[in-house]
């Protein structure tokens, strides 16, 4: 999957936490998560247990290579959703999320 | 079935290189990045590391004293269980087990199963007898230089011998448990071992 | 048999609830076509693509014939509605997929491709506007896609045009690197409600008035819609340059929840 490049990047920085290049969107945990879920998830909205904070799953911060994915919080950078996929199967582990809402198709 | 795509050859490993690769592996020259968090940047001056045994005593020493300690120079191949391999990697460390001499002057007591814990909340678990008689380190240089902080600086722990997800990067702490507890990984399909040798990449290999 | 509270004559029948699980599908080559010297469209036939949304992505899939297989996700650079689904790659020189999409398929060349994916970067007519879109490099792919279903829409819906006025701004290195370059240049002059701006902070032309610079907060205020006016943004491109100038425009004051961002990780492009 992703590997850093010898690219030099002189972004400036405008906040307090680094840049870390390697960090994507929940966009890109759709496709993964598209296999566990029945409808997309990253519109659905995910309540961090360790902040209590309420965000589209889009929203969140992922770190992705191939052993799994980490879906984070930005707020606290709690691990809201953790994916990991094996030979045979797919895991998941969800404690990180208090909830994850989803709106239902009528 | 997956159509094949014509004239997709994906990445195959150098030749030559067969017998030093385990299997299923293939050889990078470079040094891949793989995080499962933001990259941790503990300033030096607050940096530590715990050694503590499972009765709750431990030893701790700051950075300053810890880069005094008797240090080691190795060169080891390093497998990552997301397939690639790296040759002659350069390191320089303390041992674990000048840390376990060190800790045990101090009446810190090991036992059989260490969980490394880092900055960020990853751990992994390892036997204590993986980790002992030169088969482990605390590196802290890396090609000759302060490993930097994307590959797990100030320190990471390294044990070559296992999948690579085992040598925790940012490293801040070794605790010595009686049972085996699965860390990060170990924890989500991965293998509580992790012998590259024999394949042990996920839950119920060999 | 009778139902009993149904009235005769309304069969009792159900609407299929639309189901989003996505499925792997083959996708043939049908034309590869050349955007900038590291970048190409290549278009393609999916048959029972049950169409997308502007701004949504797909997952490819490449199979070597000994069954080695790797996946990578693409931005669909088409609008919703177009008979060809296209991709545009930008070509990473140690890249283990973009090599292969830009330099090797030919028509008639089968990969497998697994979507719509992503409903949260998305723009719809119902998002509204107006719109600020700011892309690096090869971010400006699903950006372009919103740009070319609004032209759609407002073929049908002129009216809509000042409502839903955009404004892009799109960072490449040089004049040569800039990704459809000359479809915005001609959609900028025929619709005086969409405006690009390029900056190039590489090398410029000599005759360039324009920016020459990485996009920053001068820039950044110049060229985004007044807080006030309350403008959709979506910003996509390389993760430092997304980070970058979504904390600045949060910092103006644009409402989070407004801005979308799509990173596309240290290289800009998955590789």
């Amino acid at each position: 999957m992703n590997k850093v490049s010898n690219q030099s990047m002189e972004q400036p920085v405008v906040s307090d936490r680094a840049i870390d290049s390697l960090r994507l969107d929940g966009n890109a945990a759709a496709g993964l998560l598209s296999e566990i879920f029945a409808s997309d998830v990253t519109v659905g909205r995910a309540k961090c247990a360790g902040c209590g904070a309420t965000r589209a799953i889009g929203a969140l911060h992922v770190y992705s290579h191939g052993m799994g994915m980490v879906v984070r919080c930005p707020g606290c950078d709690g691990v809201v959703l953790r994916v990991a996929r094996t030979a045979t199967h797919l895991w998941l582990d969800a404690r990180g999320a208090v909830s994850i809402a989803i709106e239902g198709q009528s | 079935m997956s159509p094949v795509s014509r004239g997709f050859r994906g990445r195959r490993p150098a030749e030559g290189a067969a017998s030093r690769l385990p299997p299923g592996q293939y050889e990078t020259r470079d040094f891949p990045v793989l995080s499962a968090g933001p990259t941790p940047r503990t300033p030096l001056s607050v940096w530590d590391l715990t050694l503590r045994g499972f009765d709750g005593k431990s030893v701790r020493w700051t950075w300053d004293e810890f880069v005094t300690l008797p240090r080691q120079k190795i060169t080891v191949d390093i497998h990552c269980v997301t397939k690639w391999s790296k040759f002659g990697t350069d390191w320089e460390g303390i041992a674990i087990d000048t840390l376990i001499s060190e800790a045990a002057a101090k009446g810190v007591k090991t036992s059989g199963y260490v969980l490394a814990q880092s900055d960020g909340g990853y751990t992994t678990n390892v036997p204590l007898a993986d980790l002992t008689n030169g088969k482990a380190w605390i590196a802290f240089n890396y090609g000759g230089s302060p490993l930097p902080p994307e590959h797990g600086g100030p320190a990471r722990l390294l044990v070559p011998h296992l999948y690579f997800w085992k040598s925790a990067k940012w490293v801040r702490e070794l605790r010595f448990m009686e049972a085996d507890a699965p860390g990060f990984w170990e924890s989500l399909g991965y293998h509580n071992y992790g012998d590259p040798w024999r394949e042990q990449r996920y839950a119920g290999d060999e | 048999m009778a139902i009993p509270g149904a009235s005769s004559g309304t069969p009792a029948t159900s609407e299929p609830v639309a189901t989003a699980r996505i499925l792997w599908r083959i996708a043939t080559v049908l034309e590869v076509v050349p955007e900038t010297p590291r970048t190409r469209t290549v278009f393609f036939d999916v048959p029972g693509w049950p169409g997308h949304r502007a701004g949504q992505h797909v997952d490819v899939r490449l199979t070597a014939d000994d069954g080695y297989q790797t996946e990578r996700s693409y931005s669909i650079a088409s609008p919703p509605g177009e008979s060809r689904l296209a991709l545009t790659v930008e070509r990473l020189d140690d890249g283990e997929v973009s090599p292969y999409l830009t330099d090797e398929l030919h028509p008639g060349d089968q990969i497998e491709l697994r979507g719509p994916i992503g409903g949260y970067f998305v723009w719809d007519v119902e998002t509204g506007g107006p719109l600020f879109l700011v892309g690096g490099g090869s971010g400006i792919v699903p950006l372009m896609a919103m740009i070319r279903y609004r032209v759609a829409l407002l073929a049908t819906a002129p009216n809509s045009a000042e409502t839903l006025r955009t404004r892009l701004l799109y960072s490449s290195r040089n004049w040569d690197e800039v990704i459809y370059r000359d479809e915005l240049s001609r959609l900028a002059k025929t619709d005086r409600t969409l405006e690009v701006v390029h900056t190039l902070t590489r090398a410029a032309p000599d005759s360039w008035t324009g920016f020459r610079r990485r996009i920053d907060r001068a820039m950044l205020n110049e060229t985004a819609w007044p807080v006030g006016e309350n403008p959709r943004v979506f910003v996509c491109g390389p993760t430092p340059l997304v980070e970058s100038v979504a904390g600045t425009l949060v910092e103006l004051g644009h409402p989070p929840a407004l801005v979308k961002t799509e990173r596309f990780g240290p290289t800009g492009t998955p590789g």
